[in-house]
C-alpha cells in the first residue's frame, strides 16, 4: 500500500473550509475519548469547555480578554510566516513590551500632571520595546544567516529572566512587604474599562483595530503583496526586485510590535502592575492561533476566540470536572497537528495504490 | 581533597551534557535526512514523564528508559505521518509537537508531581572505576553516559561508514535525484524520524531518572531546543555533537558553581547563560562559517512529495 500525493491543480475554496473543520472534529473525537478515558462523560466535558463559557456575560467577556492579545499576536505572526520566516519568539516579546510599558508606568508614578499622555507612552513603549527585541533575530538573520527559529526563541527565556530580575530586584514595590510585584499602577496608566465594573477594557477594541489594520495592509497593499509572494515563491520575488532584507526586517518589526503592544495591553489592562509572570503562554498558543486561522487576519480572529474558548472552558473544566488543565494544552497542540495534516486535502490529490511499491510511468 | 575537586566538576559537566548528545544525535540523523524536527523539546519531556511513570510503576530504571524511548517515538511517529507522509509544514508541524507534547507529559505526570526515586545506579567496574583520578571520570557513570557515548559513535559509523547511511545522507541533500534513483526517500526519512524521536525521549528519561531525579512540569527547561542549535553548531557532524555538548554542559555547570559560590551577580543572569551562550555559539559559528558557505543538509526542511 502506498499513498500518493498529486499536486492540484487550483485550490478549491470548499476544501480549504472543509479541511479545518475536518481537523476540528477530528481532534474533538480524539480530545472525547481522552476525557472518556479520564472517566468523564463526553458529552459533559464538550459542554463545560464550549458552551458554558458562552452562558455568563462574565465568562463572555473573559474569552474576549483573552481571545484579544492571542489574535493581536497571531496577526503579527501571520505576517512573518507568509514570508516564510519562523519568528516563534513572540513570548519573549510580549513579556519584554510588557515590561518596558510598565516600567513607563512606575516612573511616571504619583506624578503630578502625568494624566493624559501617560497612556500613550506606555502603548508606544510597550510596541517599541517589542519591535526592538524581534530586531535582534530579524539582524542576525539578515547580517549573519543565523536561524532566526533558534535564537527567537532563546530569547524567551533570557526576557522571562530578565522580567523577573527586575521585578524582584529594580521596580519592586518598597512599600510590598517583599512581595516580588511593582507598585500599583496609578488610574491614568491604566486601560479604560468598557462597561462600569465589568472587566472588559480598552485592549480589546485596540487588538481589533490592529487586526483590521493589518486585514487591510496584506490584503491592499503592495507590501502585502510582497509578502505573499516571497512566501508563495522566493525566487520569483527575488527576481520582481523585492529586497529579502528589507522585508524580513519589516515583518519581525510587525510581528514583534504587535506582541509587545499585546503585552503592554496586557499589564496596563488585566494585571494594573509587574508581576515575576505577565503571560499564561500567550506568545505560544498565538502560534497555534495563527495557522489554525490559514494566516488570514479574519480566520485568525476566528480562531483567536475558538482557542480563546476552549482555554476559559478548560479553566471550567478544572474546577467543574476535576480534568488536569494539561489536556486543554494537549487537545490545542493535537488540533494544530491536524490542521497542518489536513492541509495535505488543499494542496494534493490523496490516492491510496493498493500493493504498488515504487513510482512507474504507465504506457501509453 | 582540593585535588579532588576537578574530576568532579568534569563529572558533572559530563552528566549535563549527557541529555544534549542523546537529544541532539538523534536530531542530527533525522535533518541528515532532510527533515528539520523543531518537536525535540517536546519530545523529550514527554519522555521526562513517561519514563519517571514507567520506572516508578515497574520499579526498573532500564523499563523507564525504553518507556521514555517509546513515548519520544510515538510522537516522531505522529510527526512523521504529518510532514513524510502528509506533506505538511515542518516547522510548523514540530511547534504542533512540542506544544502537543508539554501537554501530555503534563498529563502523564500529574500523579506524579513531588515523587523522588534513587537515581539511576553508577556503575562500578571492580579495578577500574577505583583507579585514581581518572577512574571515576572514565569508569564510573550510570549506563546513560555510555549509551550516549556508543550512540554517537554508532552514529558516526553507520553514516560515514555504510552503504545505507550513504544513502540516507544522499536523501538529505536532494529527494528528487535519490527518488528517481529507486531510494525509499519517505520509508527512509521516516524512520530517521522515529529514531530521533526515541533519542529524544531517552534523553528526557535521562532527566527525571538519573539527572534530577524527579519529575517537575516542563523540566526539559528549553533542553530540547538547546540540542536543536547544538546540531547546527556541530554542521551536522556526530563527533562536534558530542564536543559541543560537553561545552554547553559546561556553561550550564559553570553557571550553577557560581550561583552556589554566589558572585554577587544576579541568579537570574547566570540562569540566562546557557541561552545567552546559545546565541553566541550560533552567531560564531556562522562568523568562522561566512567563507565556506553552509553545510546544511541541502533538502533540510523542504516538502517531498513524490510525482510520477
Amino acid at each position: 500500500m502506498r499513498l500518493d500525493l498529486l499536486p492540484r491543480a487550483r485550490r478549491s475554496p470548499w476544501l480549504d473550509l472543509l479541511a479545518p473543520a475536518l481537523a476540528f472534529l477530528g481532534a474533538v473525537l480524539i480530545g472525547g475519548m481522552a476525557v472518556a478515558a479520564l472517566g468523564v462523560p463526553p458529552g459533559q466535558a464538550f459542554l463545560t469547555y464550549f458552551a458554558a463559557p458562552l452562558s455568563e456575560a462574565w465568562s463572555l467577556q473573559e474569552v474576549a480578554l483573552k481571545a484579544a492579545p492571542l489574535a493581536l499576536i497571531a496577526t503579527g505572526l501571520a505576517f512573518c510566516y507568509r514570508a516564510n520566516l519562523w519568528n516563534i519568539g513572540a513570548e519573549g516579546q510580549f513579556v519584554i513590551g510588557g515590561l518596558a510599558g510598565g516600567w513607563v508606568a512606575i516612573a511616571a508614578h504619583g506624578t503630578q500632571g502625568a494624566t493624559v499622555w501617560i497612556l500613550p507612552a506606555m502603548l508606544l513603549a510597550g510596541a517599541g520595546a517589542g519591535i526592538a527585541y524581534a530586531m535582534i533575530p530579524a539582524l542576525l538573520r539578515v547580517r549573519l544567516g543565523v536561524s532566526e527559529i533558534l535564537t527567537s526563541l532563546m530569547l524567551v527565556y533570557v526576557a522571562q529572566l530578565l522580567l523577573d530580575y527586575m521585578v524582584r530586584g529594580p521596580l519592586r514595590d518598597p512599600q510590598g512587604y517583599n512581595f516580588p510585584q511593582s507598585v500599583g499602577f496609578d488610574d491614568a496608566a491604566r486601560l479604560p474599562l468598557l462597561m462600569e465594573g465589568e472587566s472588559l477594557h480598552a485592549g480589546v477594541l485596540l487588538g481589533l483595530l490592529a487586526i483590521g489594520a493589518a486585514a487591510l495592509v496584506l490584503a491592499r497593499t503592495l507590501f502585502g503583496f510582497e509578502v505573499r509572494a516571497v512566501g508563495a515563491s522566493p525566487r520569483a520575488a527575488r527576481f520582481a526586485g523585492f529586497s529579502d532584507t528589507r522585508l524580513t526586517l519589516s515583518v519581525f518589526a510587525i510581528s514583534g510590535g504587535a506582541a509587545g503592544l499585546a503585552g503592554i495591553c496586557e499589564v496596563a489592562g488585566r494585571i494594573g502592575q509587574l508581576q515575576p509572570e505577565i503571560s499564561p503562554g500567550y506568545g505560544f498558543t498565538a502560534i497555534i492561533v495563527a495557522f489554525l486561522g490559514r494566516l488570514s487576519p479574519p480566520g485568525i480572529l476566528l480562531a483567536a476566540i475558538m482557542i480563546a474558548l476552549t482555554t476559559i472552558g478548560g479553566e471550567g473544566a478544572q474546577i467543574d470536572l476535576k480534568l488536569p488543565l494539561d489536556l486543554t494544552r494537549a487537545f490545542q497542540g493535537l488540533l494544530l497537528g491536524l490542521v497542518l495534516g489536513a492541509d495535505v486535502l488543499t494542496r494534493y490529490h490523496v490516492r491510496l495504490v493498493p500493493g504498488g511499491t515504487s513510482a512507474r510511468v504507465k504506457p501509453r | 581533597m582540593s585535588l579532588d575537586i576537578v574530576p568532579m566538576v568534569l563529572v558533572t559537566v559530563l552528566t549535563a551534557a549527557t541529555p544534549l548528545v542523546l537529544a541532539a544525535i538523534g536530531e542530527l540523523v533525522v535533518e541528515r535526512s532532510g527533515v528539520l524536527n523543531l518537536g525535540v523539546e517536546g519530545m523529550m519531556v514527554s519522555g521526562a514523564a513517561a519514563g519517571f511513570a514507567v520506572a516508578t510503576q515497574t520499579g526498573s530504571t532500564g523499563l523507564g528508559a525504553l518507556g521514555g524511548a517509546g513515548a519520544g517515538l510515538l510522537l516522531a511517529a505522529l510527526f512523521g505521518v504529518l510532514t513524510v507522509g502528509l506533506a505538511a509544514n515542518q516547522v510548523a508541524s514540530g511547534l504542533a509537537l512540542t506544544i502537543l507534547g508539554l501537554g501530555l507529559s503534563g498529563l502523564v505526570g500529574a500523579g506524579y508531581v513531588g515523587m523522588k526515586r534513587d537515581p539511576a545506579p553508577q556503575l562500578h567496574l571492580p579495578g577500574l572505576t577505583d583507579l585514581p583520578g581518572i577512574g571515576r571520570l572514565l569508569f564510573g557513570h550510570d549506563a546513560f553516559v555510555y549509551a550516549a557515548l556508543l550512540l554517537v559513535a554508532g552514529v558516526w559509523w553507520f553514516l560515514w561508514r555504510t552503504r545505507a547511511g550513504l544513502a540516507l545522507r544522499a536523501i538529505g541533500d536532494d529527494h528528487t535525484a535519490t527518488h528517481a534513483l529507486g531510494l525509499k526517500v519517505r520509508r527512509v526519512r521516516f524512520l530517521a524520524v522515529l529514531f530521533g524521536g526515541a533519542c529524544a525521549g531517552l534523553a528526557g528519561a535521562y532527566l527525571s531518572l538519573a539527572y534530577t531525579p524527579f519529575w517537575a512540569p516542563a523540566m526539559t527547561a528549553g533542553r530540547g531546543w538547546i540540542a536543536l542549535a547544538l546540531v547546527v553548531f556541530a554542521s551536522w557532524q556526530p563527533l562536534r555533537v558530542a564536543a559541543g555538548a560537553l561545552l554547553f554542559g559546561g556553561a550550564t555547570v559553570l553557571q550553577l558553581h557560581a550561583q552556589a559560590a554566589g558572585l554577587g551577580l544576579p541568579g537570574q543572569l547566570l540562569s540566562a547563560v546557557p541561552y545567552l551562550a546559545t546565541i553566541l555559539a550560533l552567531v560564531l559559528l556562522s562568523l568562522g562559517r561566512r567563507r565556506g558557505g553552509s553545510r546544511a543538509p541541502a533538502a533540510l526542511g523542504r516538502v517531498f512529495a513524490p510525482s510520477r
